[in-house]
């Protein structure tokens, strides 16, 4: 199953803080792990939300917000995107993160939809077959 | 006595470890099937334990660690008995030094290097393509035999079978548990990649409705491919083998129609093409090529796959440069079923009588006789050609040898449009 694990933001990644050079070791070092293990796909740290845009639909209405934006630890300040076999595993990985950020801090794992959730909505979303 | 929750944790990390814990053992006893075993009681120590005092901060070092205990516990236990038989003490003693040195040595070797020394034993070409594929899953994998029997639609009985003969045949041989240097790497890791792209295939044959575990067979490949090319990052093959097997599982949300038919490559909804495996495997390929080898089996097969994967439409496919990959594929692996692609290829990139000069040369091989693919192609160029009356033959032909029902009605109803 896929993935997406949330590093949530701080008030240090909303400010722009770069992470000392210990933790950015500590952290590649974590990805060369996730790597051998044939479990990464994707990693990527966002800049803060001061850097983003957000579009605010209401029927035909778009409305572009510029940031920063409030509710800091609901944003999200970098992510992944692992395969693994079950959340279990994908708890296992995560809790072997070294802390993403100086203070306190939340990851959050999130799986992402597969075929088979979509079965019922297109028929079709059905198992591979051969094409040879 | 552990909550459910905490074992279910606990067995998470050990599924993470084990591949790495069976290597490192396996280099110390110098035997698959000891430290299987001996993986296994160290997850049982973990599991008496860890409730206790929490899972330790080196998770994988605390399991080595117990299981390497285990290892010199066992190796006493059997001088000791040895000892009664024979008056051999002396000699063992010598025995037990440097057996004891050689598990210290070993805990101190990086996993990385273990992990890849096991793939390659258990990819051994002494043993069958089957028993490679079933000592892989098995080891490397973390399936359980009846996993792989029901993945490979065998009795458990046969896969058990199969796996204790492998891990015999590898004691008998004597393997190293070493990752071959020199000349021997090439044919050996020729052998792995072999074994993963087919446990590759066997998912991706695997049919609509049929147990899922078939269908986790790609996933489980991919994932080896991927432990592989960050073991051997520097392997062009090992590279273009994964890029080959996440282009090809990008499709699977495509190929397959809501009656259950096959979707024809040309004829697949791209919007459902997985991106991001797309944009794994052009990277993976990509890099293969960097280092310099676009020559390879597997990097040319994923680069034909990469034309496919490039076009956002179906008429944007450069066929002028897959027929000219598979012109380089023949050279490289000659097989019939590569020529009639080839052939196919050519049409497409220089007009239906181009393909039908190549299939004419290749319509003689025996192997491909009884082959429904290759009248069902000729059929598909003669009607392109316009040449309805010969097209209607080559796919009734094609419609004879097949043994699949929704390709047989496929092709008469080809048949039967020649005829208006």
């Amino acid at each position: 199953m896929r993935v997406m694990v949330f590093v949530k933001a701080t008030e240090d990644s909303e400010r722009g803080t770069l992470p000392a050079k210990e933790m950015f070791e500590a952290m590649g070092k974590f990805n060369e792990e996730l790597v051998k293990a044939g479990v990464l796909v994707v990693a990527d740290g966002l800049k803060p939300s001061s850097a983003g845009k957000r579009i605010a639909f209401d029927g035909p209405s778009r409305t572009v917000i510029d940031g920063p934006f409030a509710e800091t630890r609901e944003l999200v300040a970098g992510f992944w995107i692992w395969e693994v076999k079950d959340m279990d595993e994908a708890i296992a990985w995560a809790k072997r993160c070294p802390n993403p950020m100086p203070g306190p801090s939340d990851l959050e794992i999130r799986p992402v939809y597969c075929l088979e959730d979509f079965a019922e909505i297109f028929d079709s979303a059905g198992e591979p077959q051969s094409d040879g | 006595m552990v909550g459910e929750e905490s074992r279910r944790a606990i067995e998470a990390v050990f599924r993470i470890e084990r591949a790495g814990l069976i290597a490192g053992l396996a280099r110390m006893v110098r035997d698959v099937d000891s430290a299987e075993e001996l993986a296994q009681e160290a997850l049982l120590a973990a599991l008496a334990d860890w409730p206790k005092s929490g899972v330790p901060e080196k998770p994988g070092a605390w399991l080595m660690t117990t299981a390497k205990r285990r290892a010199l516990d066992r190796m006493r236990r059997d001088q000791m008995r040895e000892r009664k038989h024979a008056e051999l003490a002396r000699e063992r003693d010598d025995d037990e030094g440097a057996a004891a040195e050689r598990i210290a040595a070993a805990i101190d070797n990086d996993i990385g290097d273990d992990l890849l020394s096991l793939i390659f034993t258990a990819c051994h070409p002494v043993l069958s393509a089957e028993a490679r594929a079933a000592l892989t899953l098995r080891l490397i994998g973390g399936l359980t035999t009846e996993e792989i029997a029901r993945a490979f639609l065998s009795a458990e009985a046969t896969i058990a079978q199969r796996i204790v003969r492998a891990k015999r045949a590898i004691a008998k041989a004597g393997l190293a548990f070493e990752v071959p240097r020199g000349a021997e790497r090439a044919v050996r890791l020729a052998s792995v990649l072999e074994v993963i792209y087919l446990i590759f295939n066997e998912g991706y044959a695997a049919t609509r409705g049929e147990d899922l575990i078939r269908t986790s067979l790609c996933a489980e490949a991919q994932r080896l491919g991927r432990i592989l090319a960050g073991l051997m990052p520097e392997e062009p093959e090992v590279l273009s083998l994964q890029a080959l097997m996440e282009i090809q599982a990008s499709r699977f949300a495509a190929r397959v129609a809501p009656d259950g038919a096959f979707v024809p490559l040309t004829a697949q909804n791209r919007a459902r093409w997985d991106r991001l495996l797309i944009w794994d495997g052009l990277a993976a390929l990509e890099r293969a090529e960097a280092l310099g080898g676009s020559d390879g089996a597997y990097a040319l097969q994923a680069a034909i796959a990469a034309c496919h994967a490039r076009a956002l439409k179906a008429e944007d496919t450069d066929w002028p440069r897959i027929a000219a990959l598979y012109d380089r594929l023949r050279a490289v692996v000659p097989s019939p079923v590569v020529d009639l692609n080839r052939a196919v290829a050519h049409s497409m990139a220089f007009g239906p009588e181009a393909g039908l000069r190549l299939i004419d040369e290749i319509a003689d091989a025996a192997v491909l006789r009884d082959y429904a693919p290759l009248p069902a192609a000729k059929g598909d160029l003669l009607f392109r050609a316009g040449r309805l009356g010969e097209a209607r033959v080559a796919f009734e032909t094609a419609a004879g040898l097949t043994r699949n029902a929704v390709e047989k009605s496929f092709l008469l109803s080809r048949a039967r449009s020649c005829m208006c």
